[in-house]
């Protein structure tokens, strides 16, 4: 039997081994992309054109319509009849004491609220009311506010 | 001047350099995300707090996106309004060869922040109109950079 000696070991060639890597390493580089998580938040929306008020909602929604000028931004925001100027804290807040869910809220109201945004408002507006009315968050800590939230109806001829 | 001959060359030590290759690798291969396939770069998210990402993701998501101008994409294809609609008619007999029922299919609409809410609307309604019922509005984490 043939014994190997030590200084008779085999050299691995390395080069195919690291051409490899190289090229996997370039491709997960290029396609590399930093991409901020994404989340989603669910609305209702009512079947039909039919307007809400036609009905009688055992649970009556908190109405809140959100106004736009010619350009797409949101100028005032009303809670019912209520004013309240284009502050989302300020909305925050008021759907925060309405909802009578207490400081750090575990759980959701079951308070309904009615979206009623302007056409020409721009998104962004739109998802900040969302984002205004669902909750808030504090010290890293998210506290839910409401979860029926829905658009209104809107009348079929527009 | 020192002549180095051939075989004094010594071989060079690669076995770091493997090390460092093979733990960027690693670490590209764990961070890369295939969801992108989903998205746009048109399409600029709006930014929003309380937006995370869902922990049951929905069995049968349809991503459409919604461009600033109000026209949508869906399946990498750009289409105005109308177009989409006839566009999704398909998709919804494909659902129903497929036995799905429409009710299980989660409608995600990743929307310009800059277009209009009634853009998103008007795709939302005909999507109602072929029967979807459930969507999701998606927006981006807020973060520190923003």
């Amino acid at each position: 039997m043939v014994r190997a000696k030590k200084s008779q070991k085999l050299e691995l060639n390395m080069t195919p081994m690291i051409d490899i890597v190289f090229m996997l390493l370039s491709f997960f580089i290029m396609t590399f992309k930093i991409v901020a998580p994404e989340g989603d938040f669910s609305v209702k929306m009512p079947f039909g054109g039919a307007p809400p008020t036609d009905k009688i909602d055992a649970d009556e929604p908190v109405r809140i319509k959100l106004i736009a000028n010619s350009s797409g931004d949101l100028t005032n925001i009303m809670v019912g009849d209520t004013s309240i100027g284009d502050n989302f804290n300020q909305l925050r807040a008021r759907i925060h004491k309405m909802a009578n869910v207490g400081e750090a809220p575990t759980k959701a109201s079951d308070m309904i609220v009615e979206l009623q945004p302007d056409d020409k408002l721009r998104y962004e507006y739109t998802i900040d009311a969302i984002t205004a009315i669902s909750g808030f968050t504090q010290g890293g800590r998210t506290y839910p506010l409401v979860e029926n939230i829905r658009f209104n109806a809107r009348p079929k001829a527009r | 001047m020192k002549i180095v001959s051939k075989a004094e060359q010594r071989a060079l030590d690669m076995t770091p350099m493997i090390d460092l290759s093979f733990l960027l690798i690693s670490f590209f291969m764990v961070i890369i995300n295939f969801t992108e396939a989903d998205q746009n770069e048109r399409v600029k998210l709006p930014v929003s707090e309380l937006a995370k990402p869902p922990e049951n993701p929905p069995a049968e998501p349809l991503v459409i996106q919604v461009l600033e101008d109000g026209n949508g994409i869906f399946a990498g294809n750009e289409y105005t309004r109308e177009e989409l609609k006839t566009r999704l008619n398909t998709e919804v007999s494909f659902f129903k060869a497929m036995n799905i029922r429409l009710k299980d299919v989660t409608i995600i609409l990743r929307a310009d922040g800059k277009c209009s809410t009634g853009h998103v609307r008007d795709i939302i309604e005909d999507c109602q109109s072929l029967r979807f019922e459930t969507f999701k509005y998606r927006a981006k984490q807020k973060t520190e950079f923003h």
